[in-house]
């Protein structure tokens, strides 16, 4: 830890200096991703997975499905919840324990950018309005960070959801008995909303920060954009600050970049727009 | 009040309309008028720094303590001080009781919150101490960060901490599909999208973004404008707040020559 701002210095000074050639240091143009790697139903266990490497950052989502009770404010709505695992084989800098506020910042972004463009559709997700309904579980282990944990993990919550396989019910309302069948089913999905995420480097904004540029960025920006031109959910992150100039810049690049990566999601996961 | 309970539990009452044909809101507001607002600066006695602030039915009150010295002495930082935040809701600051300590939402807001006030501290004037800012909202009722981070900016500049500008902030969201300026509890709960947005108004540098909702990008984008109109309205009453303090010291002083 002692010599780590000596070694950000140094990278500080060749990012910023790269930047400034219109370069970066891995050799990519500002807009461009790195490679994206995406196999899906990689758990056999859950009702849907995926595995996604995005450069050298590599996240592991599973879909877990469970019948429970609504919120009460939406008695005639399924139940999605998010969480986000940084565990420590991910990173030297992850620790055991409850979720900090890295993780919980993660999980809230890519859960907003979900469930805001209702891309599961809870309402089919209802058994018996305000008493029973099914319990979508996005479940997000990170493996190894090399950066952009936000859009690596908002690419593979929804190549799971994508694949997911749900078991058929049938509920008997006279016993009240619900039984689980051997007969699946497609996980409701209609829209494909994912995050694109720039960070800010000496006045340069880039697209997909690797670990490396994230660790000297002033600021953070996330937009993440379905397939219909809506955005479903922003956060700037960290500290620094952004122009009306340079947050327009994201969001319009951000528009572009979500489709480009949609398509190649759409076509790992074998299938089109919902 | 039974009956508006039923209402809460079944989402959007039904024929709700959240801007009458007048153009008014539910309060009777303008689509872009803001709520009431008062502020007062310097109203803890302990801490180094307070603030207080009502935003329509919002109640927060901030504190700052430091630079001090940081413990646990890990965090630590050789280079600068550390700004650490806490946003906390009162279990009584809600309608339905909120079981005390933090939860999810309270630590996310938290950490954008520093993230939007990181900006304006010069916090390498002060290598291996800590600046302590604490905001606690006694009543809520929607645009709590926004409401936040303007008391704990004034807080700031309360305490003395070397500052490049007050941090102001506001919200802008949709309701029954038209851009209207800061949202409260039922316009939020049954509107379209909720942007909260902070900004350090000296040379227009946007501190705080975040969108919980659905928009188009050009709704977004007025949206955000919206916002920022706002929060240098709010700009304008922090420096009022800071000002009505000095003058008050200011006769006190004169009344005891």
């Amino acid at each position: 830890m002692s010599d780590a701002p000596v070694m950000a210095g140094i990278m500080r000074d060749r990012i910023l200096n790269l930047l400034k050639e219109g370069k970066r240091i891995d050799g990519r143009g500002f807009e461009d991703y790195r490679d994206v790697e995406i196999k899906t139903n990689v758990i056999e266990k859950a009702e849907g997975s995926a595995w996604v490497r995005l450069g050298e950052t590599r996240v592991l989502v599973g879909i877990k499905v469970d019948v429970g009770e609504p919120f009460p404010d939406l008695p005639d709505r399924g139940v999605m919840t998010t969480n986000v695992e940084l565990v420590p084989l991910a990173s030297p800098t992850f620790e055991p324990g409850p979720p900090d506020e890295n993780a919980i910042e993660l999980a809230r972004i890519v859960d907003r950018g979900i469930r805001e463009s209702q891309a599961v559709e809870l309402e089919k997700l209802v058994i018996v309005p305000g008493k029973l309904v099914r319990v979508i579980f996005i479940d997000v282990h990170v493996l190894d960070h090399d950066g952009n944990l936000i859009d690596a993990t908002g690419l593979g919550a929804m190549a799971a959801l994508l694949t997911a396989r749900i078991p058929k019910l049938e509920y008997n309302g006279e016993t009240g008995e619900l039984v689980r069948l051997d007969e699946y089913e497609p996980l409701p999905v209609r829209h494909v909303p994912l995050p694109v995420t720039f960070a800010k480097i000496g006045g340069n904004m880039v697209v997909d920060p690797s670990l490396d540029e994230e660790r000297v960025m002033e600021s953070r920006i996330t937009v993440t954009f379905d397939e219909t031109g809506h955005v479903s959910a922003v956060q700037k992150g960290e500290g620094g600050s952004f122009k009306l100039e340079e947050v327009m810049y994201a969001v319009d690049t951000a528009m572009r970049k979500s489709s480009e990566l949609r398509e190649m999601l759409l076509s790992s996961v074998d299938r089109g727009l919902p | 009040m039974k009956v508006k309970r039923v209402e809460a539990m079944m989402g959007r009452p039904e024929g709700l309309k959240l801007i009458d044909e007048n153009g008014k809101r539910l309060d009777g507001r303008k689509k872009y008028e803001l709520r009431r607002i008062d502020m007062e600066v310097g109203v803890l006695k302990n801490a180094d720094g307070s603030a207080y602030v009502e935003w329509g039915k919002n109640k927060i009150l901030a504190a700052v303590y430091g630079p001090r010295e940081i413990h646990p002495k890990h965090l630590q930082r050789p280079d600068m001080a550390v700004l650490r935040v806490r946003y906390n809701m009162a279990p009584f600051s809600v309608e339905e009781r909120k079981k005390p300590g933090p939860d999810r939402r309270s630590v996310e807001i938290s950490k954008v919150i520093r993230g939007a006030l990181e900006p304006a501290l010069l916090l390498e004037m002060f290598p291996r101490t800590v600046i302590d800012v604490f905001i606690e909202v006694l009543q809520a009722d929607a645009g709590t960060r926004v409401a936040g981070i303007t008391a704990a900016s004034l807080a700031l500049a309360d305490a003395g901490v070397p500052m490049r500008d007050l941090v102001a902030a506001c919200a802008a969201g949709k309701i029954d599909g038209e851009i209207v300026l800061d949202l409260n509890k039922d316009e939020d709960n049954y509107g379209e999208a909720d942007v909260p947005v902070a900004i350090m108004p000296l040379k227009n540098d946007i501190t705080l973004l975040q969108m919980d909702g659905y928009l188009t990008r050009d709704e977004l984008l007025e949206a955000v404008k919206l916002a920022i109109k706002g929060a240098k309205a709010v700009y304008q009453k922090q420096r009022e707040a800071l000002k009505e303090k000095y003058l008050q010291i200011a006769q006190e002083v004169a009344g005891n020559e």
